[in-house]
């Protein structure tokens, strides 16, 4: 498997993307520390960073690639390989490279400028919200043979839990005001990986006293380490259930 | 050496394939013949393991091929369109699969001394004519001796000298005791390689004859004039 995660590692990292990827976010990292006078409000830009730019790029550089390399892929297929191997060895090929260029980018500046349990909370998540979504590529990529749907499908997936999900949990917070929703909205967070990073950096950056009630409610939850744990092993959750999918639709493809 | 137990095969809701039943022995070199369509290459992806079938079984050399992929180390696998990572040159693909292959057994590199590739070594794939890119498809499949061929339409897109050097070399093979798989459809060509022929039409068996027994049925000396024959009466038959 070894030999297969190299091959692919290094093909992507002759890949021109991951380098402006890389040198973009480490621009924006570096800057925004370099800008504002305290770490805290510096460490705010960079959670909008992971939040909205490191989904986006996650999904369809890994998107793209994966159907770019179709042709590599049928190639494996008829050598003696495991169909699981090839998908997985792809998988981790990826996410590390992706994660690589994140450790790069944003990791230095946050550990630079941050050096604490925050920053070394927003690594973490950073990485876990690349994995997730490189996951989800995954997912998207398998769904379909063709292109154009595929990556279609991607940037649907990310429009919908970068934005849309704030906007029916906003919708859903509203209707329902007159009612005891607090706890249910603490499930409801777990059904978007990027809402669970928000709230996990947020609790440590101790913005949720701004949350109100439903704040409280996130610290009592999020904030005890068994909430942490809960937050990690949902967003490594995120990362395995859409991955174990794919595999399982992988194994079955035709080609 | 391979079984094949009753293989169907769907597209949605075409069959491609229906109740295949075939048995292929070592020494062989087989030509699978048919119209378009007719669920040749189909057939010869299921035995990849690059097709799932819908219902059935593929024996290999006395196990089933289900979830299983050692058994691909014993075959050699030139594709009808081989396509290749664009980026990658001659040379990096052939490294690449031997690095995967990973296997301590002496390469056949007559072929690639043959076709001259090693002065191609530093183009690109997708710099590449048609032939070439079946050139290297071809090298790839018998570098490794491989105890099975699959040859998907090999001689499609070849030029005539390179059509030639490969006939001879999938004779020399043959001798030596390899089953081979053919697709083709140039008749013409299979008269001095193949010593069994399968037609297929509409995804099923039509015939799977030894060839002496073949020309001795229709009474002709040549593999495509038997063949030609056969079809020719099949139309006569009322209401087929």
């Amino acid at each position: 498997m070894n030999r297969i995660i190299k091959i692919i590692f290094l093909d992507i990292l002759k890949n021109k993307i991951i380098l402006a990827y890389t040198l973009i976010l480490a621009v924006l990292a570096w800057s925004s520390f370099a800008l504002e006078d305290n770490a805290a409000k510096g460490l705010l830009t960079i959670l909008n960073i992971i939040l909205f730019t490191v989904p986006l790029v996650a999904i369809l550089f890994a998107t793209i690639y994966l159907y770019n390399s179709s042709e590599f892929i049928e190639l494996l297929l008829s050598q003696p390989i495991k169909r699981n191997k090839i998908w997985l060895s792809l998988f981790l090929a990826l996410s590390a490279s992706m994660c690589l260029a994140f450790v790069i980018a944003a990791g230095i500046p946050l550990l630079v400028y941050a050096p604490d349990n925050v920053g070394l909370m927003m690594l973490v998540i950073g990485l876990m919200i690349t994995m997730v979504f490189v996951a989800l590529a995954f997912l998207s990529a398998i769904i379909t043979r063709d292109k154009a749907k595929g990556i279609g499908i991607a940037i649907m997936s990310w429009l919908y839990f970068a934005l849309l999900f704030d906007g029916l949990v906003l919708f859903f917070l509203f209707q329902f005001s007159d009612y005891p929703i607090e706890k249910p909205m603490v499930a409801i967070t777990a059904l978007s990986p990027i809402d669970l990073a928000r709230i996990e950096i947020l609790l440590q950056l101790d913005q949720s006293a701004m949350m109100g009630y439903t704040g409280a409610i996130f610290k009592d939850f999020f904030g005890t380490t068994l909430g942490l744990i809960a937050a990690f092993l949902l967003l490594a959750l995120w990362t395995v259930i859409p991955f174990y999918i794919s595999l399982r639709k992988f194994r079955k493809k035709d080609l | 050496m391979i079984q094949i137990q009753n293989i169907s095969k769907t597209f949605g809701r075409i069959e491609v394939l229906q109740n295949v039943n075939l048995s292929f022995g070592k020494g062989q070199c087989i030509a699978l013949i048919g119209p378009n369509g007719c669920g040749k290459t189909t057939l010869i992806k299921s035995i990849l393991g690059m097709v799932i079938p819908s219902h059935g079984n593929i024996i290999f050399n006395g196990r089933s091929i289900e979830n299983e992929f050692v058994y691909r180390e014993k075959i050699g696998y030139m594709p009808q369109i081989g396509r290749y990572p664009d980026n990658m040159t001659i040379g990096q693909i052939i490294e690449m699969i031997k690095h995967i292959r990973n296997s301590n057994s002496v390469l056949d590199e007559d072929l690639l001394q043959a076709f001259e590739l090693e002065k191609l070594f530093e183009k690109q794939m997708r710099t590449l004519s048609g032939g070439t890119t079946q050139k290297v498809s071809a090298t790839l499949a018998f570098l490794f001796n491989p105890e099975v061929l699959i040859l998907d339409e090999p001689t499609a897109g070849l030029d005539p000298l390179a059509s030639e050097i490969l006939k001879e070399k999938i004779i020399r093979e043959k001798e030596k005791g390899k089953l081979i798989l053919i697709t083709s459809h140039l008749l013409s060509e299979l008269d001095d390689m193949v010593t069994q022929i399968i037609f297929m039409q509409d995804g099923k068996v039509h015939f799977h004859k030894d060839i002496p027994d073949l020309l001795q049925t229709t009474g002709e000396e040549k593999i495509s004039k038997a063949i030609a024959k056969i079809l020719k009466e099949k139309s006569y038959e009322p209401n087929h």
